[in-house]
């Protein structure tokens, strides 16, 4: 089968109408059809974490997910929950323990992260350190983005970092 | 917060009121890259834009027979398929050589081969399409004849007569080679009271820089010009590679680096299908992209290290190092990598071998040979770990041989605080180092005897835990030295231009690039802090060679130290220029004025006179009302490169503490510390984060990253589920010290730091192993270290 397929799906709260082929993975329809170049491309195979998504409400790597099986789901990219304000803290947290150098990595950490924070309001850095362990970045040694995650957790409960 | 130790210096334009200079400030424009609005290339769209795929050799060593490109020339979306010989139409050979590399040779390296393969992985043909899917398929149906040729993979057999040889032209397989005899090593060797050897082996490893290199090249017919936007660490070296070989003027080529998703050295060099793909947009004058795929990334991205290297230490009873003695062989692939040559990193090894110690006598040689393997060249911290793995393993050989304790043997031969300058025995000169400084602040940090008594209590338990420490001298600010003198059009100045616009706010235009470590921050900081502007009124504009002065870019720990210098010279003669116009205003002399939080004030009493928008309204829009004769000139440029020394070195000392499990072989890293010296600390958040990321880099090294080879020459690791690296999960905390020696080469002070993280990692883990270890009297001298090697060496796997 390798006619284009019509989906229907809304993305970051948008409703989005497309022609793909089977073939085509969601982070390549994100990227290349919408133009939304915040979800990256790392490894293709499901590894690095850096096309990180939320898909219904879960994080799922958009590499090893099609376009057609987005069919009538609610996908969020990083643009969607900046936008909304929903993870303006994290992000400032990142900001100020410069948890990020590169940042190609980022939009995904910070998906990851917000992923944690929303199923674990109060994780110790072990556990921070394994939710993001499926997101690799090369430049920071993780230890500031863990600082700023944990930081970010501690304000959310209303406790001083 | 700067918790170093200041070591010299008075008051300086450093010291300016609200000076950013030692502060931790966020650095700017943060915010888009974590909306997922940055530009990285990969994100990059032209009109007519057309994806290139490159059709690769599945052998290490092949004559290419015949191509076929026939069925793929006619499949959907194909706009060429194009063979080396037709892209050699537009697009000269080159070779990766230095004339300061006395004897180093390679051979001519083509875009794209012409009859011969000599890696698995070297492209074989181009296939342009309308996207990147349909390229794909077309490059399935590309059908080439290969005669596979017997290929060159063992480094220890390169040179033996019954090898072939790779290029026949050059006579044999040895690249380059480097001896130095200094002092009188058999004479220190013979009077010492003990002499330890070892073999230590270095796997191949890879930067593996998250976005993998990008380039969209777009040649436009009508204007003669090639605009090539890429994640490039050196944007002026690329302008001048691609006119070179692509028979343009420099004027004909604007390099463009926006955001770049990883370099690490990976991205400083220009390679074989980017090369390629300039000549693309040109030969098929339309913009034609390239990204990398993660496998072609493993494949043709350089790799590093891979050397054997056979050490020697004398020591006598009382701890003096008496001397060390090397022989070091390392293999960089079919070709030395151009331009820079991949020979820099075994001439590095040469020059840094016991660099920290006293002992004056040191022996070495080091051989290059050429493989059928991907090329290798420079990448983080060129040749330190190396050196480091060596010396440190040696000494703490050396010291467990007479029962010494591996700081008490470091203290004792370390060079001292008070000995500068001096130079070490390969003739490396050192303005002033701080070794003895940061190991007792590396002592305290760890609280090293608590750490070993719980070291000894867990022991009974059959916990094993290990102390492993390294100190190392790093290598920044590298001026002429590393490639000027050798013939390589690779800028050693950087230039900062800066201007106050008509508003009041400052525009700084700088050579640097941006890959993350905070060029733009520290340019900000240092102009913001010398122009007495506050921070969010100065932009940072980077990466065009059409808008920023001639100049290196960001690599080898320059940025800071010389792209520093450039902005804070710049800045200076602005505030010249601006305390002119002011004085002229106000009828004052400019030696009464200063600037202060964007206004002009009385350098007595600060009292305010005007602010620099009101001064910027009257030069740009009144003119008239300013003194007849009066020049107002709101701009200034100024570049720098160090003279005095090729090099500014600087130093360290890192820590690590691990457990070993005898029974699995893994490893569990529990805490690490480093201390190093960059000199003046601009965003001391900024250092920190250099340091730790490098550390990270040499523990991938150290425990997990590894290009394996077969005998033929395949790479069979090449996608990021079996080529580890380091994730959040294994990784410990990182704590950073600082000493403060500043260079008073400059004005700044600054010396890099973004070598030093891993530069001595691997020394620190392998050295904490082997103490680890130490019950079961073992020692392990080869990384990564695997779970196997581990249960190998106890004798159980």
């Amino acid at each position: 089968m390798t006619a284009p397929v019509p989906i229907q799906l809304t993305v970051n709260g948008e409703r989005v109408e497309a022609q793909v082929l089977p073939r085509l993975n969601l982070a390549d329809f994100l990227r290349d059809q919408l133009g939304l170049t915040g979800t990256h491309v790392g490894c293709e195979h499901g590894v690095c974490g850096a096309c990180t998504v939320r898909v219904d409400g879960e994080i799922v790597r958009a590499c090893l997910l099609l376009a057609v099986q987005t069919h009538g789901m609610a996908v969020e990219t990083i643009e969607g929950i900046s936008d909304s304000g929903e993870v303006a803290d994290l992000q400032a947290a990142f900001r100020m323990r410069n948890a990020l150098q590169c940042g190609y990595c980022t939009p995904a950490m910070l998906m990851t992260a917000q992923d944690l924070l929303r199923h674990e309001p109060a994780p110790d850095r072990e556990q921070i350190r394994e939710h993001l362990s499926g997101n690799y970045c090369r430049c920071t040694g993780y230890h500031a983005i863990i600082d700023a995650v944990e930081a970010t957790a501690l304000a959310r409960r209303g406790e001083a970092s | 917060m700067n918790d170093g130790v200041d070591l010299n210096r008075g008051l300086s334009v450093l010291d300016r009121p609200n000076s950013y200079i030692g502060k931790t400030v966020p650095r700017p424009n943060l915010d888009r890259l974590m909306q997922g609005r940055g530009q990285y290339v990969s994100d990059m769209s032209l009109p007519r834009m057309a994806h290139v795929v490159f059709l690769r050799s599945p052998y290490a060593h092949a004559r290419i027979v015949s191509i076929d490109a026939a069925a793929a020339k006619a499949m959907p979306g194909v706009i060429a398929v194009v063979t080396g010989r037709e892209l050699a139409e537009v697009i000269t050979p080159w070779v990766g050589v230095l004339t300061h590399l006395k004897g180093l040779k390679s051979a001519p390296q083509h875009a794209i081969a012409i009859d011969r393969v000599c890696w698995q992985g070297e492209a074989v043909a181009a296939i342009a399409a309308t996207s990147r899917a349909l390229a794909e398929d077309a490059a399935e149906q590309v059908m080439v004849d290969y005669e596979e040729l017997t290929p060159v993979t063992d480094m220890r057999t390169a040179l033996a007569t019954e090898t072939p040889v790779i290029h026949p032209d050059l006579g044999d397989n040895l690249a380059f080679e480097r001896n130095l005899d200094a002092g009188e090593i058999d004479k220190a060797f013979a009077g010492s009271d003990e002499v330890v050897e070892a073999e230590f082996v270095f796997g191949r490893h890879t930067g593996v820089t998250l976005e993998p290199r990008a380039v969209l090249a777009d040649w436009n017919p009508g204007d003669q010009r090639l605009t090539i936007y890429q994640g490039t660490q050196a944007p002026h070296m690329v302008q001048n590679i691609s006119a070179k070989h692509l028979g343009l003027e420099e004027a004909q080529v604007r390099v463009v680096c926006k955001d770049v998703g990883g370099s690490f050295g990976i991205k400083v060099h220009i390679y074989a299908d980017e090369m390629a793909t300039y000549a693309l947009a040109k030969l098929l004058r339309r913009p034609i992209k390239f990204v990398a795929d993660r496998v072609e990334s493993f494949n043709t991205d350089i790799h590093a290290r891979d050397h054997i290297c056979k050490g020697r230490i004398g020591v006598n009873k009382d701890g003096t190092i008496t001397g060390f003695e090397i022989d070091d062989l390392t293999g960089i692939g079919p070709y030395s990598m151009y331009p820079r040559t991949s020979a820099i990193e075994a001439n590095q090894v040469v020059n840094l071998v016991g660099g920290p110690y006293t002992a004056p006598n040191y022996r070495a040689r080091a051989r290059v040979v050429f493989q059928n393997k991907n090329v290798t060249c420079q990448y983080r911290a060129v040749g330190h770990p190396i050196a480091c793995s060596v010396t440190e393993g040696l000494v703490d050989l050396a010291a467990k041989k007479i029962g010494m304790d591996p700081v008490e043997i470091r203290r004792k031969n370390l060079i001292a605080d008070d000995a500068y300058p001096c130079a070490s025995p390969s003739g490396m000169k050192f303005e002033a180092l701080s070794h003895q400084a940061s190991l007792d602040r590396l002592f305290a940090m760890m609280d090293y005897n608590a750490l070993r008594a719980e070291q000894a209590e867990l022991r009974k338990q059959g916990i094993y835990r290990g102390i492993g420490i390294a100190s190392f001298i790093e290598v920044t600010n590298p001026a002429a030295a590393f490639y000027g003198v050798g013939g390589a059009r690779i800028s050693s100045q950087d230039g900062v231009t800066v201007r106050l616009d008509a508003t009041g706010a400052v525009i700084c235009q700088t050579s640097l690039t941006e890959q993350g470590q905070g060029s733009e921050s520290l340019t900000a900081q240092i102009v913001g802090s010398v122009l007495g502007v506050s921070m969010n009124n100065v932009r940072v504009i980077l990466g065009d060679t059409d808008n920023t002065p001639y100049g290196g870019g960001t690599w080898a720990s320059r940025g800071a130290g010389i792209g520093g210098e450039a902005a804070l010279q710049s800045a200076k003669a602005l505030r010249s220029n601006i305390l002119d116009v002011a004085a002229a205003i106000l009828q004052a002399q400019p030696g009464d004025l200063d600037i202060v939080d964007n206004a002009v004030v009385d350098a007595a009493g600060g009292a305010q006179r005007i602010e620099l928008h009101e001064l910027a309204r009257i030069v740009y829009f009144r003119p008239d009302t300013l003194p007849p004769g009066f020049q107002a000139e709101l701009m200034a440029t100024r570049h720098y490169v160090p003279r005095d020394y090729p090099f500014a070195f600087t130093n360290g000392v890192q820590a690590s503490w691990l457990e070993v499990d005898p029974n699995t072989g893994f490893i569990k890293l529990l805490k690490h510390w480093v201390v190093e010296d960059c000199g003046t600390l601009i965003n001391p958040q900024l250092v920190d984060e250099q340091i730790r990321g490098g550390v990270v880099q040499g523990l991938g090294a150290a425990m997990y990253e590894h290009c394996i080879y077969d005998e033929r020459g395949q790479l069979t690791n090449a996608n990021m589920a079996d080529y580890l690296v380091p994730m959040a999960g294994e990784m410990p905390d990182i704590d950073v010290g600082h000493v403060v020696s500043p260079t008073m080469e400059s004005e700044l002070g600054a010396k890099g730091a973004g070598e030093a993280g891993t530069a001595g990692a691997a020394a620190c883990v392998a050295n904490a192993v082997n103490d680890a270890l130490s019950p079961f009297d073992v020692t392990i001298t080869e990384i990564p270290l695997t779970p196997r090697l581990i249960l190998t060496a106890l004798g159980v796997a």
